[in-house]
């Protein structure tokens, strides 16, 4: 990140100036003060209350008792065995963070591959086209997240759209099991967070200038080049937007791997909900909440590093 | 065929749309432009001059006709396989690299070796005296620079030639004028042949070898700016390159008497018939305004004086109703010499007519 320094040569503000700053810096506290109490309310209250918790005893049915303990992190990770008492690794949660993040990476990539030529083609339409497309890229969020996922597990069920009009056409002969596998989680999580990486792309590839393309070609690049040289470099902030755009909200998803996943292919979203549910373990399920913010954490710094920095030399 | 030329279109024709409704933005222009030349295409907006500039960079296929880069036939060929180079009207300079990453990306794209490129680099910040902006992001430099970045950038792999569309268009009066030497003097070096897209006449009068004007579409007339200036072909040559006046004349023997009885010499090598109508053009400066009294010359009212610093615009009429402009120079001491409404006697410098073909 850049470093503004005062420039040289600029006079020292006076005392008047400074009570001026000071009464404009008050004022403008006191003016964002109801925006201020709502993110303490809504946002980082329920942080704290989730972080408390993950250090709590939990209660027999549900709920915790306020007593410290850590099992709620330790139990990520490892779990007393019922039989010999010996403590030993969860695999069946390494198993779930695992699909997760390899199904939250593998959506944001599909996403990418997906949005990026749709983006390029809204972004070289006529502006009057442009709005067009846009709306249709906005159309889904009219509709329930719920009903949109059920709608795509008819589609791709046994019986549903996808096998039927393959099977007609003859390039399958018995219909492909889709359901309830990470497949079907997969194509559901492409399909709902397309969007969310068509836009920022879009806003990025609408701000490029067409022009440069000319330049690349007429200094000898071949279109792979131009693409990946050119067109790509200078629209990486949009790439990495939506990369997080897609990337955070899939690595939580609950919905999704619930009705396409049939409860078996569990990602943490709905790990966390078990155990505030059925599992009756509210601390672990609050650590787990917890690494995933933590985890989304670095992940954003990461990134944000990644496009404000890139300082190279030649 | 030997390799006199560098470009050369032939029959090239450039229709935009379909049918009826198409547009031919080129029709049927032929130019041979030669090796090492600053060749100019001057002409206004909408004339067929940036299209042909595409055309011989690629972006554009032509309708019809062919393009020869040094004799080969490149009309099919893509703007990454021509050894031709542009400089954008925008500068279209890559913002995600710094100074140097820009002069150096046609190279890298041709898979020169690094050292050859850093070389190069080099010698091109050297070329275009930006030595110390070599690290710097292409945003953080100013109008001129940038221009400057995108001519070493154009020049770096040592094009055969190089395009030029309306560079100088974006920079302010000064600045321009600076750019016009350095671009003379940079072609004058590399000896790379330049072909240089503009509207304007000035411009394209004090750099140019050779000056290609356009007008709709057609190539009008071809030659060293001398000729353009002091030899137009047409009325729209006349009139787009510097003011001038239009009179009616008819041929007399050997001379071009003008409405009003007043003869001019025949232009050498003209060919209009004994007692044709024709018109004949005449620059401002060419004007002489005497006294009233004169009898063998026209007799004119001056209707306006505009004083513009070096010179003063006189216009006048004729007692036949024929609007001339002389350009007269400002006296030393500012005082004027003839006023409004004056009554004068107009006589034309030896050899300043010149008869246009339409």
């Amino acid at each position: 990140m850049a470093v503004d320094h005062l420039k040289p040569g600029l006079a020292k503000p006076s005392p008047a100036e400074r009570a001026a700053a000071a009464t404009s810096a008050r004022n403008g506290w006191l003016l964002s003060a109801p925006a201020l109490v709502i993110l303490a309310l809504a946002a980082i209250g329920p942080l704290i209350i989730m972080l408390v918790y993950s250090f709590l005893t939990p209660g027999p049915s549900g709920n915790v008792e306020w007593q410290f303990s850590t099992k709620g992190w330790t139990g990520i990770v490892y779990a007393k065995d019922i039989f010999d008492d010996t403590y030993k690794l969860v695999d069946a949660h390494m198993t779930i963070f695992w699909r997760s993040i390899k199904l939250s990476l593998i959506t944001t990539v599909l996403t990418f591959l997906v949005g990026f030529p749709t983006a390029w083609f809204i972004a070289t339409q006529p502006p009057r086209a442009r709005a067009f497309w846009l709306f249709l890229i906005t159309i889904p969020f009219w509709t329930n997240l719920l009903i949109r996922t059920f709608a795509v597990n008819q589609i791709i069920r046994n019986e549903g759209l996808l096998n039927t009009l393959l099977l007609k056409i003859g390039v399958i002969v018995e219909p492909l099991r889709m359901t309830y596998t990470d497949t079907a989680v997969l194509i559901g999580m492409v399909y709902v967070y397309l969007p969310l990486m068509v836009l920022p792309l879009f806003a990025a590839l609408d701000r490029f200038d067409l022009r440069l393309l000319e330049a690349g070609y007429d200094l000898y690049a071949s279109r792979w080049q131009v693409l990946t040289r050119v067109i790509l470099p200078i629209v990486k902030p949009g790439i990495v937007a939506g990369s997080i755009l897609v990337f955070v909200p899939a690595l939580g998803a609950y919905v999704i791997p619930r009705v396409l996943g049939g409860g078996k292919q569990m990602m943490v979203g709905n790990f966390i909900e078990l155990q505030f549910g059925q599992g009756k373990n509210w601390p672990l399920g609050a650590a787990i909440s917890m690494l995933l913010l933590i985890v989304v954490t670095i992940a954003l710094v990461y990134y944000t590093r990644a496009v404000s920095g890139g300082k190279r030399d030649v | 065929m030997s390799q006199v030329y560098a470009v050369q279109a032939r029959n090239t024709v450039k229709a935009f749309g379909q049918g009826d409704a198409a547009v031919r933005a080129l029709d049927d222009v032929s130019v041979d432009i030669r090796r090492g030349e600053f060749f100019t295409l001057l002409g206004p907006s909408g004339c067929g001059k940036t299209t042909l500039l595409r055309l011989i960079a690629g972006f554009e296929m032509p309708t019809s006709g062919t393009i020869l880069l040094e004799g080969q036939d490149i009309t099919t060929l893509p703007p990454n396989k021509r050894a031709v180079n542009t400089v954008f009207q925008s500068y279209a300079l890559f913002p995600h690299l710094t100074v140097a990453q820009n002069i150096g990306f046609g190279l890298q794209m041709q898979g020169r070796p690094r050292p050859e490129i850093n070389a190069t680099v080099d010698r091109m910040l050297a070329l275009v005296k930006l030595e110390a902006m070599a690290h710097r992001k292409t945003s953080q430099l100013s109008g001129g620079q940038q221009q400057r970045v995108a001519l070493a950038r154009a020049l770096a792999p040592q094009p055969k030639v190089l395009l030029l569309d309306e560079p100088l268009s974006a920079l302010d009066a000064k600045l321009r004028r600076e750019m016009q030497i350095e671009l003379k003097r940079l072609q004058t070096e590399t000896g790379i042949t330049f072909v240089f897209v503009t509207h304007d006449q000035e411009e394209a009068l004090t750099m140019s070898d050779r000056i290609g004007v356009m007008s709709a579409g057609k190539l009008q007339q071809v030659g060293p700016p001398r000729e353009i200036y002091t030899r137009p072909v047409n009325r729209f040559v006349a009139s787009f390159i510097g003011e001038t006046n239009f009179l009616p004349a008819t041929r007399d023997g050997a001379h071009l008497r003008l409405s009003g009885g007043y003869k001019v010499d025949l232009p050498a090598g003209c060919t209009v018939a004994e007692g044709a109508d024709v018109t004949v053009t005449i620059r401002p400066e060419q004007v002489r305004v005497g006294d009233a009294l004169d009898s063998g010359a026209i007799a004119a009212k001056i209707t306006s004086l505009v004083y513009i610093g070096t010179d003063t615009h006189c216009h006048m009429l004729t007692d036949n109703s024929t609007q001339i402009v002389a350009r007269l120079q400002s006296a030393a001491t500012g005082e004027a010499d003839f006023a409004t409404g004056q009554r004068v006697g107009l006589r034309f410098a030896p050899g300043a007519a010149q008869v246009l073909a339409d």
